[in-house]
């Protein structure tokens, strides 16, 4: 590739949780002037600014946050995708780098969740007098329970529920279990939004939201930002010694959406268009989910993270309960997966998400990890999924 | 007036226009003439061959569960699952079924079965489906 790979030359996030004395504009800040730090550079340098945001997805974040920190008129691209929205703004910032429109570009990903409650749950209608249908399906009322569910943590249940019909293997206990992984991981993850370990009687007893779901398998609404600085080739050798050293090589960067499935018409299909953007990634890099390091994947929900296992074929296909009982995904395991707590402890900030489960592979890849550092971490990858749907997935590499 | 003189005055109304009332009530899908892809839905072209004819189809009102969840959010608890019908998978709500994962299985069989959701001010019924553990 040569002149063509794309550097991360600065990385950050806030810590995720609740931040109620700051906005967007100024969560979106905090971790945009910490990656510029990082990169040794300011605002000046920035060629194009891509800016992810989906609960103001109409309020330009991306100029707000350039009358915040800097304001130079290059190109703003303020994008949407779902859990995707971090990701797809990365995308757009590599994408105008690797074509020439700029030799610097920075991604940012912000929300304010805290306190939002369930997703995918649309209020009531105004009460009407008499049936009226509405909308694309004629529906005279609210669907969510008359036709099945919408909420986010019924809706991902289904999808490790139907992986379990497809393969069997899965159980309440077992779900569980993937969530006392992630939580036991967050324990060393100073900036995750819960660091509390749990016993799996804890997780299992606790409120249940979507069985097999209960509430500390679901990831936590929460606000936070990452944001994340990528240059050229040629970019990267112009800046300081320091800086070139802790350079991170972006081997792949995939985005893709659902190809036609019988089945995504009724139950999204997050499996599908994962498989599709890791074996994108994996050809691009030409590196295979055997030379993976470490990997950050969406564990929105307990149940999702199971699917992917397969998705990303860090296992045979349907070997993904096999692949968790070998212990293989814990941070001391051969695999080890979601080292930073995951969306279920370290929380998910949506469009914060897609560039801050990539930071986290730059801190391991850079040795900057601290306590949950993984030795000799030389290679990762980030996934990310937002439905409708969007998958994003990075593959990074330590320089030579 | 008799039991069903009364039900020939009701007016009914389906509660999504997919569901088809009438004697013995079935979900209609929207089939793709050229590879028979099936649509709840309006679809301008087929998202699976871009076709842009399409038939009404009767969608087999007995299958599977393929997949399910228990929602304990709010006052009671529902079932939603995801019914495999003879190769078009249906979402729906289950019901007639305790909502415990003792009694909610997967691989069990189903059939369609409607009830009313009562009437509006101008007397016209409400119709709701779901799917309940086949006889």
């Amino acid at each position: 590739m040569g002149s063509e790979d794309i550097w991360i030359i600065g990385s950050n996030m806030t810590k995720f949780g609740k931040h109620p004395e700051k906005d967007v504009v100024d969560l979106a800040s905090e971790a945009s002037v910490a990656a510029l730090r990082d990169a040794e550079m300011t605002m000046s340098d920035i060629g194009v600014l891509g800016v992810g945001n989906l609960m103001n997805a109409g309020a330009g974040i991306g100029q707000q946050l350039q009358k915040q920190i800097g304001q130079t008129g290059v190109p703003v691209f303020n994008v949407s995708n779902a859990c995707a929205t971090g990701a797809t703004a990365l995308r757009v910032a590599i994408m105008a780098v690797k074509a020439g429109e700029a030799d610097v570009g920075m991604a940012v990903g912000v929300e304010k969740l805290a306190g939002a409650g369930l997703l995918g749950q649309r209020g009531p209608k105004p009460q009407s007098e008499t049936w009226e249908p509405s909308g694309r399906f004629g529906a005279i009322g609210s669907t969510e329970g008359r036709i099945g569910t919408n909420i986010m943590p019924g809706v991902f249940a289904q999808v490790g529920m139907e992986y379990g019909h497809k393969y069997g293997g899965t159980s309440f206990e077992l779900f569980a279990r993937i969530s006392e992984k992630n939580h036991a991981h967050s324990t060393l993850n100073p900036l995750a939004a819960y660091q509390k370990r749990f016993t799996l009687d804890e997780i299992m007893n606790d409120v249940m939201i979507a069985y097999p779901n209960t509430r500390p398998m679901c990831s936590g609404n929460c606000d936070g930002a990452a944001a994340m600085i990528v240059v050229n080739d040629e970019k990267k050798k112009s800046m300081p010694a320091e800086v070139q050293k802790r350079a991170i090589k972006i081997s792949a960067s995939v985005l893709t959406s659902d190809p036609w499935e019988e089945g995504c018409q009724i139950l999204p299909d997050v499996n599908t268009l994962t498989r599709n953007a890791a074996t994108q990634a994996y050809e691009q890099a030409g590196i295979g989910p055997e030379d993976l390091d470490l990997v950050e994947l969406h564990d929105c929900f307990a149940t999702a993270e199971l699917v992917h296992y397969d998705n990303l074929m860090l296992c045979e296909q349907g070997g993904a309960v096999d692949f968790f009982e070998s212990g293989a995904p814990w941070r001391d395991g051969t695999k080890p997966v979601n080292v930073s707590g995951g969306l279920q402890s370290k929380g998910h900030p949506i469009a914060a998400t897609g560039i801050a489960n990539i930071h986290e592979i730059v801190m391991h890849l850079r040795g900057e990890a601290g306590d949950r550092q993984i030795e000799g971490a030389k290679v990762g990858l980030a996934h990310v999924i937002g439905l409708g749907s969007a998958c994003g997935v990075h593959i990074l590499e330590k320089a030579a | 007036m008799n039991e069903s003189d009364n039900t020939a005055l009701i007016k009914q109304i389906p509660f999504v226009d997919y569901l088809v009332l009438g004697e013995e009530p079935y979900l209609m899908a929207n089939e793709c003439n050229q590879c028979q892809a099936r649509y709840f839905d309006r679809r301008n072209a087929c998202s699976c061959c871009f076709g842009d004819q399409f038939t009404k189809v009767k969608v087999a009102s007995s299958g599977v569960v393929t997949s399910f969840t228990i929602v304990e959010m709010g006052p009671v608890p529902y079932v939603s699952a995801v019914v495999d019908c003879d190769g078009t998978p249906v979402r729906c709500t289950l019901i007639g079924v305790d909502p415990t994962p003792e009694k909610v299985q997967l691989g069990m069989s189903v059939e369609l079965t409607t009830y009313s959701m009562g009437e509006d001010s101008e007397g016209t019924e409400a119709i709701a489906f779901g799917f309940t553990p086949a006889q």
